[in-house]
């Protein structure tokens, strides 16, 4: 319940914290909200010797407007991402996750920008990142780079971000009128999702004419059911069209075997929680 | 050690603390506000439940520096000058607790939850304090107590 | 100083019955509240635990020497450290003359038996600075093969303890046959083979873990004449005894406190290595300590509850007219006989026939040992095993004959006219409705109407089904007359004691030697005191948890507060009254024949003379002018031993919707109408219902204890050890019908665990009756949604759950903690 000793700062900008990382190398730990690694650090599973706290950094913080996408700033906490206008307009999908990730005093704290540098395969925010397309825009001493998502989440609890850099914000292209939603299959309301699904799909006349599918949990990194989105274009959204296309939820997915299900479960459950969640992101 | 200084329960207080100190024991060993407790160590059981700067968090996830300049509420400032909180009315009045274990926690994540849904339905009270456990009342009762709270009429 | 206790006798209400709010909740609402974590002395000291990660290992060396370098440690001390001084703890309850026992050091230095089991203590000036060090304990271990399937650890295939040469603590039987209560229950199988309908299944009993919310804590004080323990317990008389009787202290010199409890559940119904660590070394350094366990540890090391395997044969007429149940129960231990340890299956031995008129029946219980988590009383001990049992094979027997199950329950239960019945098992219930409380059941839940909506369903193949499952429960509570207690072999009686003190300033002080820790005592008792001396609810204080305040006592469990503790309180006020009236005579110079007591007054027939019990207190007080050879004194005490158990009963019903297609379930609808006999506070009795409920709904759903293969608790967190939240549970309807207890004054019956009980089998009777038509009979719990798809899917009831837990928490550079929930790690503690 008590962490190992530390050192702890909270630079007050990103060039300062980018110079006390490079100063303290492995042995620094970023901590931006805190509510994943708070817990490690008091399970000692992890014992850095140095906290750099970007807690103290405004300029990491807000929802702002930046033409075709909108940028969310690393240090947000998810319940004002929750409940931006900005995000609901253009990325519902972003709403729908946030909603109901963790629990109120936890979205009060965690930040958008730790939970997906987190990058626990079982996280509610790397799903919705990946199928909108998200950019991350990464800061190290040589200046600022952005990585597409697709190239963002590495493996379990990995990366792109190098150890000498730091998420400062994150780019998600508009999908204004677009429908969303986040199904999430769980035992207990407090826990990570078993499987979850993040779809976000443009109806036309009556017929899907874009469709961006993604699951939580069904592999060591967030993934995209591509197979599922080809199937969903160009057809209407009715249960037995959508269900068609959501048994391919399960091409190139490597889920978990633990407590709450063995790998062949979840791949049975990807495909009736696809089914759902394109249904009502379809508004059917 | 490094110099905090914030607000407790409208008390300004001023410490030396160790980086690893967290905000849950600063407050129970420090200021002996031991109406705040420590329930778990995976943050599930939002027993430490406390209000940073006006919204709840669960005190065992923030380090005691983190809050440093902040203003903290606690049960034990709930309450002004000897009138109980709404809620903590509520909690009694509806039989809301039995050991009292998660009742300071609970109670702090229903004063947040009517902050900012004043008239909440029972779905959204049960979701609203999905981050806090309790092994006594089986919650019907706490959620009998925020929808008394709330001014709303309580079900059964 | 005046005596204002009178109430106005035009305003008398009766304080039983009503919906009083607790005194307890001032101090719990606002955060001034005594956990015994809060309490911090001068120069106290901090311990950390060092816990083996390995099941079965020899300890073949502890190195302690960087420990004691580490920053501010006192201390660091093993098993070989503490000696003797350590004690034992003890189980109570040994079952049969031959039980096999191993010895339970709180710290052993030769071998552990169990992941969490303490190797080492470190002592420090702070808790930050004991854990850092502990870190630093070096112990190197053999690791032994470990017992950790029950069933093969019944089959003796790998030793628990290699010493003892099994695994077979001990076999306990009731055949009513033998005992002369009914016949032979082979015999009626065998006809039943013939003629009849035999139903064989096997039930899992999973592991589940208390999980009180207030960790366990604990502070030793030796600096004063007396020794003083603080701790989290439900036992404070209990502990100071088993202290006293392992630890070499004279019983006079020990005080224990139990101060603000925060749950039990049975959990906290233990005397533990942890607390007995604490009490060694504050006795060796002299100085307070103090030791708090995380959440972590205390899943792992605290007692579990429940884990059997019950195999379960039932014989029928063709009509669905019982004729014998025998039941065969492995119960796994875990590895120590805790203190009541296989006193809990026991518990159940007398409840498998239930309601019912059961002609013959056998209980048998082989106890193991095992290398895990020892086990003991979890809310219900045993009685929630009985009611599954039955109440799941009630359920099969009614589908097997076609009809439905309330209608097979009624073919066989007691009739209302039937009390006091003696049951097959020799118990005598001595009042009960068993047709009222279903018929409420059935109004409440609008029980014809969901059936309609479940056949609706089912024709028209609709993906989410309906079920409806029932269960109708009693259960023994009010532990416990001693007399049966010594019969079953328990180490001490059932009594309770109470004393009733008249203060001169009018209150009174009502001190119980039961041992609140959530269930509102102070207030419950302040009622019965009130009516029972006619005094102001409010002028009451009821005084608790602490051996030198309540010195005698038995302390709080097996619901017996009220109906054992409660009728000690009755019994001590009467005396008081006793003791009050040639007083109150003398001073109104009436004979005592013609005064009567009433509404807190005492009156002389036929006159308006009178005077209240408290100018009676005050007067006491004063003796000033008393009757010669009369005592300065009103106070009294009284110790009350009952004479049998009584018996809550209740019907309680359940609708649940199956999702086919994930196995997903959704509560609809739960409703209950108990028979608790007479209720001294609504309020209070629906919170115990409630809170009841959800553990046994849990039970049914979500909780399990999960153990990997290498014998590591993998639901090691509340990340992975399912509790549920305000989101996954529903609001409960319920009622009472009332048949009041013949054998105590106000009619009560114990209401703590009934709620627990009874709802297990209502739930999964409920799950297995929705998807019945698709060929399912049974499903495992917890009926996760993965058993029930599989079951769904033609794979059976579901086997064990996989031993692996979500990683969730990076563990990038683990620093070998002891705390750790859910890692196998095979490195040495502190490496």
């Amino acid at each position: 319940m008590i962490p190992a000793a530390f050192d702890y700062v909270a630079p007050a900008s990103v060039e300062d914290a980018l110079a006390a990382l490079a100063e303290h190398g492995d042995d620094a730990k970023i901590i931006a909200g805190g509510q994943s690694l708070l817990p490690v650090l008091r399970m000692r599973l992890n014992a850095p010797e140095m906290i750099i706290d970007l807690g103290r950094i405004e300029s990491l913080r807000g929802v702002r407007d930046d033409g075709d996408a909108i940028v969310i700033g690393a240090m947000t906490p998810h319940a004002v991402v929750g409940s931006d206008p900005l995000v609901a307009e253009h990325a519902s999908l972003i709403t729908k996750a946030v909603e109901h990730l963790a629990d109120a005093q936890i979205r009060h704290r965690g930040t958008f920008g730790g939970a997906l540098a987190h990058a626990d395969p079982a996280g509610d925010l790397g799903a919705p990142a990946l199928v909108l397309g998200a950019e991350f825009v990464i800061q190290g001493a040589g200046g600022t780079r952005r990585v597409a998502a697709d190239d963002f989440f590495v493996d379990l609890f990995e990366t792109a971000i190098g150890e000498d850099e730091i998420l400062t914000e994150v780019r998600i292209p508009k999908h204004t009128g677009w429908g969303a939603h986040y199904e999430k299959f769980v035992r207990v309301a407090h826990q990570w999702p078993i499987v979850a699904v993040a779809a976000t799909v443009r109806v036309d006349g009556g017929a899907i004419a874009e469709a961006r599918v993604g699951l939580t949990n069904m592999g060591s990194t967030p993934l995209r059911a591509r197979g599922v989105e080809e199937a969903l274009v160009g057809q209407p959204a009715t249960e037995d069209a959508v269900r068609a296309a959501a048994a391919r939820s399960t091409e190139g997915t490597n889920p978990p075997s633990d407590l709450n299900g063995d790998a062949d479960y979840r791949r049975h459950l990807a495909t009736v929680v696809t089914r759902r969640a394109v249904l009502a992101a379809a508004g059917g | 050690m490094t110099r905090i200084s914030l607000t407790v329960d409208g008390a300004r207080v001023s410490d030396d603390v160790e980086p690893r100190m967290l905000l849950v024991q600063y407050l129970r060993e420090r200021l002996g506000k031991t109406g705040t407790v420590i329930g778990c160590d995976t943050s599930n059981c939002g027993a430490c439940t406390v209000h940073l700067n006006g919204t709840s968090v669960k005190s065992c996830n923030v380090l005691a520096v983190q809050a440093d300049g902040a203003e903290v509420t606690t049960i034990e400032g709930l309450a002004t000058d000897g009138q109980l909180h709404p809620v903590q009315e509520a909690f009694r009045e509806c039989h809301g607790l039995q050991c009292g274990f998660c009742t300071p926690g609970m109670i702090m994540q229903s004063v947040d939850l009517l902050n900012d849904n004043p008239k909440p339905t029972e779905e959204e009270i049960r979701l609203g304090l999905e981050g806090n456990l309790c092994r006594c009342t089986g919650y019907h009762n706490i959620v009998r107590a925020v929808q008394h709270a709330s001014g709303q009429g309580v079900t059964s | 100083m005046t005596a204002t206790q009178e109430r106005p006798a035009d305003a008398v209400e009766k304080e039983i019955g009503r919906d009083r709010r607790r005194k307890e909740d001032q101090r719990l609402i606002t955060g001034r509240t005594r956990w015994t974590d809060n309490i911090t002395l001068p120069g106290m000291l901090h311990l950390a635990m060092v816990r083996s990660p390995f099941a079965h290992a020899k300890i073949v060396s502890i190195d302690t020497s960087a420990a004691k370098q580490s920053t501010n440690v006192v201390d660091v001390l093993t098993g070989a450290d503490l000696g003797e001084s350590l004690g034992v703890n003890i189980n109570a309850w040994p079952i049969t003359p031959d039980q096999v026992t191993p010895n339970h050091s709180p710290m052993p230095s030769d071998r552990v038996a169990f992941a969490g089991e303490i190797v080492a203590v470190v002592v420090a000036r702070t808790a930050a600075e004991a854990r850092d060090a502990a870190e630093l304990v070096d112990v190197e271990y053999d690791e032994l093969p470990a017992a950790l399937d029950l069933k093969r650890s019944a089959a003796d295939e790998v030793l628990a303890h290699p010493d003892l040469g099994t695994n077979k603590s001990a076999y306990w039987v009731f055949d009513s046959g033998e005992a002369g209560t009914g016949g032979s229950v082979e015999d009626a199988i065998a006809k039943a083979r013939t003629d009849g309908i035999v139903l064989e299944r096997e039930y899992r009993q999973q592991r589940l873990i208390p999980a009180f919310m207030e960790p366990r804590s604990t502070v030793v004080d030796p600096t004063g004449e007396q020794i003083t323990m603080w701790s989290a317990t439900q036992i404070p008389h209990i502990l100071r005894f088993a202290l006293a009787a392992t630890t070499g202290v004279p019983e006079s010199k020990i005080r224990v406190i139990a101060p603000d409890v925060g749950g039990g559940f049975g959990g906290k119904l233990q005397t533990t290595p942890e607390e007995w660590i604490t009490w060694a070394v504050a006795r060796r350094l002299g100085k307070p300590a103090k030791y708090t366990e995380t959440r972590s540890e205390s899943l792992m090391a605290g007692h579990h509850g429940r884990d059997q395997w019950q195999r379960l044969t039932l014989a029928a007429e063709k009509d669905g007219t019982v004729t014998g149940f025998k039941v065969d129960l492995l119960a796994d231990l875990g590895a120590y006989v805790s203190l009541v340890g296989g006193g809990v299956p026991v518990l159940g031995a007398f409840m498998f026939n239930s309601i019912y008129k059961f002609p013959a029946y056998r209980f048998a219980v082989q106890t193991v040992l095992t290398n895990k988590t020892w086990t003991d009383a979890y809310r219900g001990a045993g009685r929630p095993e009985a009611t599954y049992a039955i109440e799941r094979m009630m359920d099969e027997l009614a589908a097997e004959v076609g009809v439905d199950p309330l209608e097979i329950r009624e073919k066989n239960w007691i009739k209302h006219e039937e009390f006091p019945f003696t049951t097959v098992a020799g118990l005598e219930y001595d009042s009960g409705n068993y047709e009222a409380a279903t018929a409420r059941a059935k109004e409440m839940l609008g029980y014809d109407e969901l059936r309609a909506e479940q056949r609706r369903r089912r024709e028209s193949g609709d993906p989410v089904q309906l079920g409806i499952g029932v269960s109708t429960f009693t259960e023994m509570c009010g532990l416990a007359p001693s007399r049966v207690l010594g019969q079953l072999d328990y180490g001490a009686g059932g009594w309770e004691h109470a004393s009733v003190r008249m203060l001169a300033t009018g209150k009174v002080e009502v001190v119980t030697g039961t041992s609140a820790h959530g269930q509102g005592h102070e207030t419950a008792f302040s009622q019965i005191v009130a009516d029972r001396l006619g005094v102001a609810f409010e002028d009451v204080e009821v005084l608790h948890g602490d051996t030198q305040v309540a010195p005698k006592g038995m302390d709080t469990y097996g619901s017996r507060s009220l109906v054992v503790g409660g009728e000690a309180m009755v019994r001590a006020a009467d005396k008081v009254i006793e003791k009050a009236k040639p007083i109150a005579a003398h001073l109104l110079e009436a004979s005592v024949d013609d005064l009567e007591f009433s509404g807190g007054r005492f009156s002389v027939r036929g006159t308006d003379q009178g005077m209240a019990i408290g100018e009676v207190a005050l007067a006491t007080f004063a003796a000033h002018n008393l009757p010669d050879g009369v005592e300065a004194s009103l106070d009294s005490d009284a110790t009350f031993d009952p004479v049998a158990f009584n018996f809550p009963h209740g019907t309680h019903l359940c609708a649940m919707e199956v999702d086919t297609e994930t196995g997903a379930l959704k509560m609809r609808k739960y409703v209950c109408c108990d028979d608790i006999g007479n209720i001294i506070n609504p309020l209070i009795v629906s919170g115990q219902v409630h809170g009841g409920l959800v553990q046994g709904i849990a039970q049914a759903l979500w909780e399990e204890a999960v153990y990997d293969d290498s014998g590591t608790l993998v639901s090691g967190s509340f990340v992975d050890y399912l509790l549920p939240t305000a989101a996954d549970t529903i609001s409960f309807e319920i009622d009472h019908t009332t048949s009041p207890c013949t054998t105590n004054t106000l009619g009560t019956k114990g209401v703590g665990e009934a709620g627990t009980i009874a709802s297990t089998p209502a739930v999964v009777n409920a799950v297995v009756d929705a998807v019945r038509h698709l060929g399912i009979n049974d499903i495992q719990m917890p009926c996760t949604p993965e058993r029930v798809w599989r079951a769904i899917n033609g794979a059976g009831a579901g086997g064990s759950t996989e031993g692996a837990a979500m990683p969730h928490f990076e563990s990038g550079g683990a620093t070998g903690n002891q705390e750790q929930p859910g890692t196998s790690s095979t490195e040495g503690a502190g490496s």
